[in-house]
């Protein structure tokens, strides 16, 4: 029913953008949205950008915890491990 | 795990003693472990405890639900200069749009150093959220268990960290869009 659901504007669609990529949008906000991008080349390009930059924040590494400390944890975890009884 | 014990505790030493204590909680404890959650889930709720019992006890108390709720003034994902204003005849359209980003420019060293710049700049509850789950890769329901917050407000923050580095990511790219006079 068109005719209760208010267009989606750009700027609201930009605050919106996390949980349509979680799929927490409500029924009727996601058809917004969805009808919003077909249509709208900026906010296509608004969503591609966010793509890109999460697959790009996704190669980033912690070093948090240095490498060979984890390695040394994981092998002593897979030594105690196989040592007890299942 | 470092990460997330810095949270309730005061130092990283401390932090680090946390950790330790965590793992030799589950070692020891993994016989009771039901698989009702993930063992991430498990392994994190056993360090959340122990970080605040510690952090208590150390007279450093600040429940991370406190610094993500601090978050609740407005805080636009981009700057409203860059929408046509209430009076046009498209308001909250795009005035200023932003444009497309090639692919491969993404995977420059340089433009990674702006993201991770851009992260380390976030306030301390965005930056846990975007590491957790950008980063590492946790789902939402694993940080919001891991944090003690709402779906709702890990999503809250996963946003603005989000925006905020998108932004940054603009002003290096496309510095004349990202100042709204294309």
């Amino acid at each position: 029913m068109r005719l209760f659901s208010r267009e989606m504007a750009c700027q609201e669609l930009v605050e919106l953008v996390t949980a349509y990529f979680d799929g927490s949008l409500s029924r009727r906000d996601r058809r917004r949205f969805d009808a919003h991008i077909r249509g709208c080349e900026h906010c296509t390009a608004y969503l591609e950008q966010m793509r890109l930059l999460i697959a790009a924040t996704g190669r980033l590494t912690e070093e948090d915890i240095p490498t060979d400390a984890r390695d040394e944890l994981l092998a002593a975890f897979r030594g105690w491990s196989q040592e007890r009884p299942v | 795990m470092l990460r997330v014990a810095q949270m309730y505790v005061r130092d990283r030493a401390t932090a680090e003693e946390v950790v330790q204590e965590t793992w030799l909680a589950v070692l020891n404890g993994i016989d009771r472990f039901e698989e009702r959650s993930t063992l991430k889930t498990w392994l994190f709720r056993i360090l959340t405890n122990r970080a605040k019992t510690r952090g208590q006890r150390d007279g450093r108390m600040v429940p991370f639900s406190a610094l993500a709720g601090a978050s609740d003034e407005p805080d636009p994902s981009v700057d409203p200069d860059r929408f046509f204003g209430p009076d046009s005849p498209h308001p909250g359209a795009w005035a200023a749009p932003p444009v497309g980003w090639p692919e491969e420019k993404l995977l420059e060293s340089e433009t990674l150093g702006v993201i991770e710049m851009a992260i380390d700049e976030l306030p301390e509850a965005q930056r846990d959220v975007i590491l957790l789950r950008d980063i590492d890769g946790w789902t939402p329901m694993e940080v919001s268990d891991a944090l003690g917050i709402t779906d709702g407000n890990q999503r809250v923050l996963l946003h603005r960290a989000r925006s905020r580095v998108r932004a940054a990511l603009e002003r290096y790219l496309n510095p004349e869009i990202a100042a709204g006079t294309p």
